[in-house]
């Protein structure tokens, strides 16, 4: 896919520098004429909009670091110190705060739309496991930033987060106290966490860079899961089609986002964070952040401790090795009648879990979070067997088929509605 | 726009009659005038904030305490201020230079508040690379000129705080100051 | 197709789901939901309303002050724009009034002076321990970011409405309603209350250590020019002023972050149009010419 590059120099320094350094060619091969798919519908700008996300929450993050204190006796005040007394502070707390839950949902539309369309299968199972790798030390950064507020739900968050490592048989109790660096969560763990979580971002950066290169390697899967097998007729160039759909799309996310920003910034927070940390209450109702709940729920869901942090790391592990277990050839859920109904069955499980990570763990949601634990793992198991002897539809024979023939009326090739009510379709 | 593009290669450079299209004008306007918005917020954090600018309040000083000869330092917004209770001599040196020799020509009686031509109230700070200049306190160097010697790189200062040697190119700053009574100065 | 089976085993496992979730959880804390009140500052044009913010810092200051700190609150903070914009005058002279601990001076000593208006508010007690002996135990919160401290859960789908409504005032609710919610004698069949609980409806579990904090005609409101005072000297009407003088504490920027967002709101419509139509003219064709669908 990468093919030969078409890049030529045009004046003389350019020439100068291809042959020394060839960065513009790089950046002309990767963001100009790089081929993309041309049935690529909306669900595909969340790469650029994640990419997005990822600097917003640096460059609003350094902003930050450049007024915050990361000492337990004065962190709350100096959060409090940026949204009240430095210029524009209040803006650059809530985008950051805000960026947070934002980069995550866009996360999770991004990973449902990988699984949906089977982006998972080869020869993109590198691309899959690198992205699950982001997935991880995107929660370990999100977390260890939510505890630097210094606020009851920071400090009871990170107490209970770092007790989960207690359950590791043997080394448990000793990785806990060097995670603090003390006897319990105070100020040295804020220090380090400070540290970490300036650390993680652009650790996640590196990764990114190899996603984009494993991606741009083996080219991007589309709607139809069917590869590219003519260049001129199944794919557009990256500039300008690509980069003017992502930037509608990115536009689009930000509205949504400073919607949050600007009128109801503490919305997806918790009112206790506003509550100084207070090591000697603990408040009545622990959550983390929403984007954790629902492996928050698998983890209460198990009753034994060691066995519910294995099962919420196994949550997250199970989707690296989604390329082997799903046994089925054909890529895309649409061509997969029984599989779909899973995949959608498996959304809502999801959202199940994270509504049941927000209740109390009493009673009947304890029995309910079990119930979709099983249910979870269950999709899993569900697609290595129907993979066996579901009978996929027909396939459109190239890209470029699926497109022309969905708009003659659709009785050529079937495309899902989702992803034939692409606006581009009516334009 | 339709009949000007005939690529047939992926080189994808948006063709000429595209290019000077308004609505990629405007919408290339739109994006630039949304960037330079975003670099707004980002810049002006850089700024003193409002705490640091309300903390600059106003000090009062009171003068008693600084015998003649003698010279303190104070804070005021994170400043050093020198205050020297001159001698006769050192005033007297001051004034009997010509003052169009000088490389930041500047009279003394310019430097301090009439009748009170003993007490000098400077900035503490060298005007070449704002090292704090020694000569205030008791038995640090006073340079060749009776005021002050900057030991970062050589500056000598008169007994007015003016530049007479070395790299610096302006004399000692004034910072806002006034007499509230014969004894006291609130600086600020 | 295998559709059949699966639908009912979809339906054995909502069965069962259901069966789950129908189990009495053991009950929370009895919360009683305050009611939604009007406020100046809600909604995606509000803005404080000026007379209110000073009733406001009037109760505070000659009522909850005797107890509560609110350490973040500068007096400078009174004049800045978009809070209850007090002339600098008045807030140079009214910090004057506070008697400021300073130091150490020259001689080591920590001394005394008039406040500035740069000075936060002071704290009515020294130190965490003193508030609480002073107090049978309780210890009163500072008051700084309270009004975004408090809250209760909306619970689904209310807080899915919520995102568009731009409901977000479970705080100022809260306080208002606690401040005028105590009840003395508590209702009949509430547990015989302890020296130092109070009843009060909206507090969860209803028992509360701060006492009942206002009467009616405690605070005096400014006076119209016919003598009337300007709003109702009545606990209800103190509470709302008080609640709302919290909102601004805790969110002293809320006015200008509501205005920046309507323009960046008004660019991102504006900017998202103009994409919307270049990325239509882009897709109409391939890049040799021919149509894209």
């Amino acid at each position: 896919m990468s093919g030969h590059s078409s890049y030529t120099p045009r004046t003389g320094i350019e020439r100068w520098l291809d042959a020394r350094l060839p960065i513009i060619r790089l950046g002309h091969d990767a963001a100009v004429s790089y081929p993309v798919p041309r049935n690529l519908n909306y669900f595909w700008t969340f790469g650029g909009i994640l990419m997005f996300m990822l600097v917003a929450q640096i460059v609003t993050g350094i902003v930050l670091a450049m007024h915050y204190t990361p000492m337990s006796s004065v962190a709350f005040s100096s959060v409090e110190h940026i949204m009240r007394d430095v210029n524009y502070g209040w803006l650059m707390r809530y985008l950051h705060a805000n960026g947070a839950s934002m980069f995550f949902i866009a996360v999770y539309i991004h990973i449902f739309r990988g699984l949906y369309y089977g982006s998972y299968k080869a020869p993109r199972e590198v691309l899959w496991i690198l992205g699950v790798v982001i997935f991880l030390l995107m929660m370990a950064t999100a977390f260890m930033g939510y505890v630097l507020p210094w606020g009851q739900m920071s400090f009871w968050g990170a107490t209970v987060i770092t007790n989960l490592f207690s359950a590791l048989p043997l080394i448990g109790e000793t990785i806990v106290t060097f995670l603090w660096g003390g006897y319990s969560v105070d100020n040295p763990t804020l220090n380090r966490f400070f540290s970490l979580h300036y650390l993680l971002p652009f650790m996640i950066f590196g990764v990114v860079i190899l996603h984009v290169w494993a991606l741009h390697h083996v080219g991007q899967n589309n709607p139809t899961g069917v590869e590219v097998k003519n260049v001129a007729k199944d794919t557009v160039p990256f500039t300008p089609y690509a980069t003017i759909k992502d930037l509608f799309a990115m536009v689009c996310f930000i509205f949504v986002f400073s919607w949050f920003v600007f009128y109801m910034p503490n919305f997806m927070g918790h009112a206790d964070n506003y509550i100084p940390a207070n090591p000697a209450v603990t408040p009545l109702h622990i959550v983390p952040e929403w984007y954790f709940l629902p492996f928050y729920a698998i983890l209460r869901a198990v009753p034994d401790k060691l066995g519910g942090v294995l099962a919420m790391g196994g949550a997250i592990v199970v989707l690296a090795f989604l390329p082997w277990i799903d046994s089925s050839k054909v890529r895309s859920m649409t061509y997969r009648p029984i599989a779909r109904q899973f995949f959608w069955m498996f959304v809502v499980v999801c959202i199940g879990l994270g509504w049941l990570g927000a209740k109390p763990a009493e009673g009947g949601y304890v029995i309910a979070s079990q119930i979709l634990t099983t249910l979870y793992f269950g999709f899993f198991v569900a697609l290595f067997v129907i993979g066996l002897f579901e009978r996929p539809k027909a396939l459109p024979t190239s890209i470029a088929d699926s497109v022309l023939g969905a708009m003659k009326g659709g009785s050529g090739a079937r495309l899902a509605t989702a992803t034939a009510a692409e606006p581009n379709a009516k334009g | 726009m339709a009949q000007t593009t005939h690529t047939t290669t992926h080189g994808a450079t948006p063709p000429e009659g595209t290019r000077r299209d308004f609505l990629m004008l405007a919408t290339g306007a739109a994006g630039v005038v949304g960037l330079g918005a975003v670099v707004v917020p980002l810049v002006s954090q850089l700024a003193p904030d409002a705490q640091t600018v309300a903390a600059g309040a106003p000090i009062d000083f009171d003068l008693t305490p600084v015998a003649e000869g003698q010279g303190v330092k104070l804070v005021w917004r994170g400043q050093i201020i020198f205050v020297r209770h001159r001698t006769k001599k050192e005033i007297d040196e001051a004034r009997a230079v010509n003052v169009a020799s000088l490389r930041d020509p500047q009279a003394d009686q310019a430097r301090v508040k009439q009748g009170h031509e003993q007490y000098l109230v400077l900035y503490g700070k060298c005007t070449h690379l704002g090292c704090i200049p020694s000569g205030t306190a008791a038995g640090e160097p006073k340079g060749e000129f009776d005021g002050w010697y900057c030991p970062c790189h050589g500056s000598h200062y008169d007994s007015s705080g003016r530049i007479r040697k070395g790299p610096a190119p302006l004399n000692l700053g004034l910072p806002p100051y006034a007499f509230t009574s014969d004894t006291k100065i609130r600086i600020g | 197709m295998t559709t059949l089976p699966f639908r009912l085993a979809l339906l054995g496992l909502a069965a069962g789901l259901g069966a789950a979730l129908a189990q009495p959880a053991s009950a929370a804390e009895e919360r009683v939901i305050p009611p939604a009140l009007r406020w100046s500052f809600s909604g995606p044009f509000g803005t404080f309303d000026r007379a209110q913010l000073q009733r406001g810092y009037k109760v505070y200051k000659e009522v909850c002050a005797n107890c509560h700190s609110a350490s973040l609150i500068a007096f400078r903070n009174l004049s800045q724009p978009g809070g209850p914009e007090f002339s600098t005058g008045q807030i140079t002279a009214l910090a004057a009034t506070y008697q400021i601990k300073d130091g150490p001076n020259e001689q080591g000593e920590m001394f005394e002076r008039p406040g500035r208006p740069a000075d936060r508010f002071p704290a009515p007690f020294p130190n965490d321990q003193a508030a609480r002996a002073a107090n049978g135990g309780a210890y009163p919160p500072d008051l700084s970011v309270l009004a975004k401290a408090r809250s209760y859960e909306r619970g689904f789908p209310t807080f899915i409405f919520d995102m568009f409504t731009q409901y977000q005032e479970q705080g100022p609710d809260y306080i208002a309603a606690l401040l005028a919610g105590y009840k003395d004698p508590p209702p009949a069949g509430t547990p015989e209350l302890q020296p130092g609980q109070y009843y009060n409806t909206y507090m969860p579990g209803h028992l509360i250590a701060m006492p009942q904090p206002m009467q009616d005609g405690q605070v005096e409101y400014p006076k119209l020019p016919n003598g009337q005072p300007s709003a109702p000297e009545t606990v209800a009407q103190y509470s709302k002023d008080v609640a709302a003088f919290m909102v601004w504490m805790a969110e002293p920027h809320l006015e200008a972050r509501k205005r920046l967002g309507m323009q960046v709101m008004l660019f991102l419509l504006i900017f998202g149009s103009l994409l919307y139509y270049t990325k239509k003219k882009i897709w109409a064709r391939m890049p040799d010419g021919s149509p894209a669908h």
